[in-house]
């Protein structure tokens, strides 16, 4: 396994996988057009579960925006890592993000076992 | 005429509003794909700065909590991605997107020229959302997708009904002697 970070970046994003700490952290704002200019970042995503056998973890406390075709990127990728039954899948938002908040529990909808960790902006 | 779903003709006179209006074909879609997120935040600040005035002129406690400024920012959005999506590029009818803002809600307003295949693809996504259980479908939605690795997942419409509780209709027209058909979006969101 390599250990090595990986990412997919841009002027308006960036997607950062650490293998070592099995964590991915996306920050930035999302509004890619369509399934096409999503799938580098789909693929760092679905190498980081294929990599991890027990545990990953997805930050998105410091993304900022996310549009549909991102919403069908993350729950693409949650479908995938349901039929991983040993990968047990953490994602990571802030409670006073209204969209975050909707999102994990949509995301939760479509895999119960989905461990959602919504922690406090401030304080 | 065809009208479907939660349309409203008249919009009140007495409103304030945006338009932003563009042509389908000026510069490349991907050059002006850019611009969204620019009109999407323009739109939610101008909702911030009107209401934080109102409440001013009015002396009336009322803020706009973080999760209207997002429902606004994200039906913007989706609405500016879809005209610049779906627009027929070889319409000389400009594209037109308006933002009112009402007592108790805000109207989004999209005119734009579509192919009559682009036109007929929407009415039949119209039907499903408007025939089915809204949370049912997007989750089913979800599923299908993630079985299919192209295309457009459709998700935009029923995110803004399930997700912010926004009411959408549509009018779709056929003017004389044109080959494409004028569609209407409009979506409507409570902001109290």
């Amino acid at each position: 396994m390599t250990t090595d970070t990986m990412e997919v970046k841009s002027k308006e994003y960036s997607i950062t996988y650490q293998p070592t700490a099995a964590i991915v952290t996306c920050k930035g704002s999302l509004s890619l057009n369509g399934t096409l200019e999503y799938e580098p970042m789909l693929n760092l995503l679905l190498q980081a579960a294929d990599q991890q056998m027990q545990q990953l973890t997805l930050d998105l406390r410091e993304l900022t925006f996310l549009n549909s075709s991102g919403i069908n990127t993350f729950t693409k990728f949650v479908i995938q890592v349901r039929k991983r039954q040993n990968l047990q899948l953490s994602i990571l938002g802030y409670e006073e993000i209204s969209w975050q908040v909707k999102l994990l529990r949509n995301l939760q909808r479509l895999m119960p076992t989905l461990e959602i960790r919504m922690v406090a902006q401030t304080g | 005429m065809k009208i479907l779903g939660n349309f409203i003709s008249e919009i009140p006179t007495q409103t304030e509003y945006l338009q932003i209006g563009f042509s389908p074909s000026s510069i490349p879609l991907k050059q002006r794909w850019q611009t969204n997120g620019l009109s999407a935040d323009f739109i939610s600040e101008y909702l911030d700065v009107f209401f934080v005035g109102q409440q001013v002129v009015q002396g009336e406690k009322f803020t706009i909590s973080s999760e209207i400024n997002d429902a606004v920012k994200y039906v913007a959005n989706e609405l500016l991605e879809n005209a610049m999506k779906f627009s027929a590029p070889d319409s000389e009818i400009p594209t037109r997107i308006s933002f009112f803002l009402l007592d108790q809600q805000v109207i989004f307003h999209v005119v734009n020229a579509v192919t009559l295949d682009s036109a007929d693809n929407l009415e039949v996504l119209i039907h499903a959302v408007l025939d089915s259980d809204p949370h049912e479908l997007y989750l089913a939605k979800m599923e299908a997708n993630a079985e299919e690795s192209n295309g457009h997942s459709g998700l935009g419409f029923l995110s803004m009904i399930c997700d912010y509780s926004a009411r959408l209709g549509w009018k779709f027209e056929s003017p004389p002697d044109s080959p494409f058909i004028i569609v209407t979006t409009m979506v409507c969101l409570d902001i109290t």
